[in-house]
């Protein structure tokens, strides 16, 4: 039997892995996003987030910013950086192979993270919680203001973002692009600024995940590459193509994760520690890739001939 | 009657691969106008041309102004084109399907339309939640006929719409179209194999042999006309 402090134990592990696995569900929905439009992978995905935490961090340590309005800012700002590299670096390899996006996103991805080392160096910096860093009993388990707040922000843009792709206009004009350009174009859809908007989108959740990493693990260059992991991870877990399941998939990694650390306390897989959680991730890509390649949620891949 | 489409001259190409030589074809408002041909006489690439699909050059005139520009162009000028193979977005469902049939309208009357719609294809009001791509092959036909219907177009291009489809539920189609045009004034432009439904459900026809029109008149003069008989109508 459980005991209580045990149980409570548990369960503060599980809010935590909430809040991380709201995290990557963020990330993966961004890269989901772009999969379904583009049809690749966005390995550039943590280090566009990485740079928008950056730039949350410049203007508010060096412009004097506060907090929501600099998150404010960022997001827009965000949101003009992911249509500008679709337009400027994406859309000219478009149409060829595959592979010709993919290896640009991998150059974009050395390049941002350059960039940022050349711009602020790689030195450590603090992004402040906009949460503060109180904690809150509830029951006898003890949580981080941090991890609700991620939590309750998580599942807001979560809200907003499935309001915009079920009932707005744009939302169908989105989907209809991404599923079937061709015939988008034929209704009027100009499918070429819908995937330009895809990106900006993609951009922005990368930056409000970018912005609820940085205060925990601290703000540096290489602070989103694990979390890039997990959210491929999480992608792969709820379907590439599926929204719904990269959100089911973040939760279940973070969960999962944590859970894990915290049976190692207890005897249970007790080799367990912070070093396997990477490649536990790579574990769980692996294992669906080979058992459910279409994830919980996706639909299995039908080949037309 | 006032001239609505008119194309002068105008030739295509898939790259480097010619699929269009020399066409020259007119269709004037109120008409129901019929494009036949073998396989491969280009037909498929004529209404591409026309909705800018295809690189083209020649004249190509919406009520007398030149019309240049891509699909999503057309679209906006009153150009709704129902492609080969139903183009309809098989993972939206139906209501979806007919939104977007209007995503070009800014005005108000969407809703009445959907309903208007929905008189000449009632099953579609109870099945709106329902995803296309598991409709029929029937139904997805006449869901993309409604979406186009959707965009309340100046001009119908219709890319066979028989093809695959069993006679009975042909005849049911292009009795609607026929209704549309009747009814409401609807233009159209329909290329079809089946040349003898096609020139049944339309006034005057063209014929295209190797990228190039070989024959026009009324419909009733081709289905007369010995070699249409012989080469499409098979008697």
């Amino acid at each position: 039997m459980l005991l209580a402090s045990e149980f409570a134990d548990f369960m503060q592990q599980v809010v935590s892995g909430l809040a991380s696995g709201g995290i990557y569900a963020l990330l993966a929905l961004a890269l989901v996003i772009i999969h379904r439009s583009t049809g690749v992978i966005n390995f550039a995905q943590g280090e566009m987030a990485m740079l928008s935490a950056y730039i949350a961090w410049t203007l508010m340590t060096n412009h004097g910013w506060s907090y929501w309005p600099a998150f404010v800012a960022t997001l827009a700002i965000s949101f003009l950086g992911g249509v500008v590299i679709h337009r400027l670096v994406i859309r000219p390899v478009e149409g060829g192979s595959v592979l010709r996006i993919v290896i640009v996103t991998i150059g974009l991805l050395v390049a941002i993270n350059g960039f940022v080392i050349w711009k602020w160096s790689g030195q450590p910096q603090q992004l402040s919680s906009p949460f503060g860093t109180s904690t809150y009993e509830i029951g006898g388990v003890v949580v981080a203001a941090h991890d609700i707040g991620t939590i309750a922000v998580a599942v807001a843009i979560v809200f907003l973002l499935w309001v915009l792709f079920r009932f707005t206009k744009v939302g169908l004009a989105l989907r209809a692009a991404a599923v079937n350009p061709v015939e988008a174009r034929l209704v009027g859809v100009r499918v070429t600024w819908m995937l330009a908007l895809g990106w900006g989108l993609a951009a922005t959740l990368g930056a409000v995940a970018g912005m609820l990493t940085a205060p925990t693990v601290g703000l540096d260059p290489q602070m989103m590459q694990a979390v890039l992991i997990y959210a491929f991870a999480a992608a792969v877990l709820g379907g590439i193509d599926s929204p719904i399941g990269a959100v089911v998939g973040g939760l279940l990694i973070g969960v999962l994760l944590n859970l894990l650390s915290y049976s190692s306390k207890y005897g249970a897989f007790d080799w367990f520690t912070e070093e396997l959680r990477l490649p536990a991730a790579l574990l769980v890509i692996l294992v669906v890739l080979l058992v459910r390649p279409q994830g919980l949620f996706g639909k299995p891949e039908v080949t037309r001939v | 009657m006032r001239t609505l489409l008119e194309l002068d001259r105008v030739a295509a190409r898939y790259g480097p691969v010619p699929a269009l030589y020399d066409v020259s074809l007119t269709v004037r408002d109120g008409e129901v106008v019929a494009v036949l041909g073998a396989n491969g006489a280009g037909k498929t690439t004529t209404l591409r041309a026309i909705s800018g699909a295809v690189s083209r050059t020649g004249v190509i005139e919406l009520e007398g102004k030149a019309f240049k520009g891509g699909p999503e162009a057309a679209a906006r000028a009153g150009i709704a084109h129902v492609p080969e193979g139903r183009g309809t977005f098989v993972d939206l469902t139906v209501t979806e399907n007919l939104k977007l049939g209007a995503y070009t309208r800014r005005d108000r009357e969407v809703k009445a339309d959907l309903r208007r719609v929905a008189d000449y294809f009632p099953w579609m009001q109870e099945r709106g939640g329902q995803r296309a791509g598991t409709l029929s092959g029937g139904e997805q036909q006449m869901l993309a006929l409604a979406r186009a219907l959707m965009s309340r177009p100046r001009l119908l291009l219709l890319d066979e719409p028989s093809l695959g489809l069993a006679p009975m539920v042909v005849r049911e189609f292009f009795r609607i179209v026929g209704e549309l045009n009747e009814k409401e004034g609807l233009t159209v432009l329909v290329v079809e194999q089946d040349a003898r439904i096609a020139l049944a459900a339309s006034h005057r026809a063209y014929v295209l042999e190797v990228g190039r029109v070989a024959l026009t008149g009324t419909s009733d003069e081709l289905r007369g006309n010995e070699s249409v008989r012989r080469s499409y109508l098979g008697y």
